[in-house]
């Protein structure tokens, strides 16, 4: 009886590990919630299509035109100029990232009408004045 | 651990002391935890007074890994036993763990509206949590199902407990799916601070009120735990017919 639940044990724990496997090799490449501006400019013609673009906004490099908001998005080195239509989160601000959806257009910028803001995994102390005082 | 949790398990007036101890400790720590959270430690420099969401997010889906664990080891220790109690131990952490998988949802999705500028993004951090959510949805759902079926009782019977070990031990598969997304794939999700393999920099005082707030969800689930295990228990005891089993709905 003992015998026969261990095996039974080692079965499972044999088909957990395959699962496991399994689960994670098959997913692991194939899920790409967005792409770089370097897999953008390599393959132009799969972003005529609505696709998602992400990377950090270059410093200086953000303005308003209208109700446009330029700005350039760069990761590894490339970068490619967005215009959006429409107001960024709060949030947006150069030097962080963000992911923009859209299509790119003939002449090589980006026209996307949804941006969503990343950030990093680093939590420091706002040093605004504005902040309440009681935030020591 | 297994033989203070036993210990506090049984249906006494000395273990309902230590378990009411336990809530206590949880309570005070929960209110230290609001206290550092709330005002102690400052708001983030990028996200703003959003950032406080933290103390209450990451509690909740780190207890949530931890409630699962729980039932992959008791549903292992039931099928290597055969010990039904190990089987009303791994029905509770299901429940846990489903409704904290919830709240970490929840407060995901209102910290990601405030400081991503969406509710909701298809992310494989997001995607893969909504279907750990699922499958332990699906693992109670189960033991209703066959309790249902076959006319056993939810937690004195193996003709549940074999079907939902096996189920509950499959989907804490997931739990690494969904702590390592961030890593495997690209991601909206930042990620992981504390456990990061190097470190990124944390405020002090953010990490106190962290850690502050991890340790109380992490007790107060455990005496969720040990209390919804000794009501399993004594109403089993009691003998209570199914019918009347079926009543209070009570989840987690």
């Amino acid at each position: 009886m003992n015998r026969r639940r261990t095996g039974r044990t080692a079965v499972v724990v044999v088909l957990l590990a395959a699962g496991a496997l399994l689960v994670t090799s098959g997913l692991r490449g194939t899920l790409t919630y967005y792409r770089t501006p370097g897999e953008v400019l390599r393959d132009p013609d799969a972003a005529r299509e609505r696709v998602r673009l992400g990377g950090d906004v270059v410093p200086g490099s953000l303005r308003r035109d209208g109700d446009l908001v330029v700005f350039r998005l760069a990761e590894g080195g490339q970068a490619i100029t967005v215009e959006q239509r429409g107001a960024p989160p709060g949030t947006f601000r150069e030097g962080e990232g963000a992911v923009v959806e859209g299509t790119l257009s003939a002449d090589g910028t980006f026209r996307s009408d949804h941006v969503v803001v990343r950030h990093g995994n680093e939590y420091r102390a706002s040093t605004s004045p504005v902040e309440p005082v009681d935030a020591r | 651990m297994r033989a203070s949790t036993v210990d506090l398990v049984a249906d006494t007036a000395r273990a309902a002391a230590g378990r009411r101890t336990m809530a206590w400790t949880a309570g005070g720590l929960a209110a230290a935890a609001t206290v550092a959270g709330g005002w102690l430690a400052p708001p983030d420099a990028v996200q703003g007074p959003a950032q406080r969401l933290m103390y209450l997010h990451v509690p909740a889906a780190w207890v949530a890994y931890a409630a699962f664990a729980v039932v992959l080891a008791a549903s292992g220790a039931y099928l290597i036993g055969g010990d039904l109690r190990w089987d009303r131990f791994a029905r509770a952490g299901a429940e846990i763990g489903v409704a904290l998988t919830a709240v970490a949802i929840a407060t995901g999705s209102v910290w990601g509206q405030l400081v991503w500028g969406t509710w909701w993004a298809w992310d494989p951090r997001l995607v893969s949590t909504a279907l750990l959510l699922l499958a332990y949805a699906g693992y109670l759902a189960l033991r209703r199902a066959v309790s249902d079926r076959t006319d056993a009782r939810d937690g004195d019977d193996h003709r549940v407990a074999r079907p939902a070990a096996l189920v509950g031990m499959a989907g804490f598969l997931l739990v690494p799916v969904v702590h390592f997304s961030v890593v495997w794939w690209r991601s909206l999700h930042q990620q992981a601070t504390v456990f990061a393999p190097q470190r990124p920099p944390i405020d002090s005082r953010m990490a106190l009120a962290l850690l502050l707030a991890v340790a109380a969800a992490t007790l107060a689930a455990l005496c969720v735990l040990l209390h919804r295990v000794v009501r399993l228990e004594r109403r089993l005891a009691a003998g209570t017919p199914r019918t009347a089993d079926r009543v209070p709905a009570r989840v987690g």
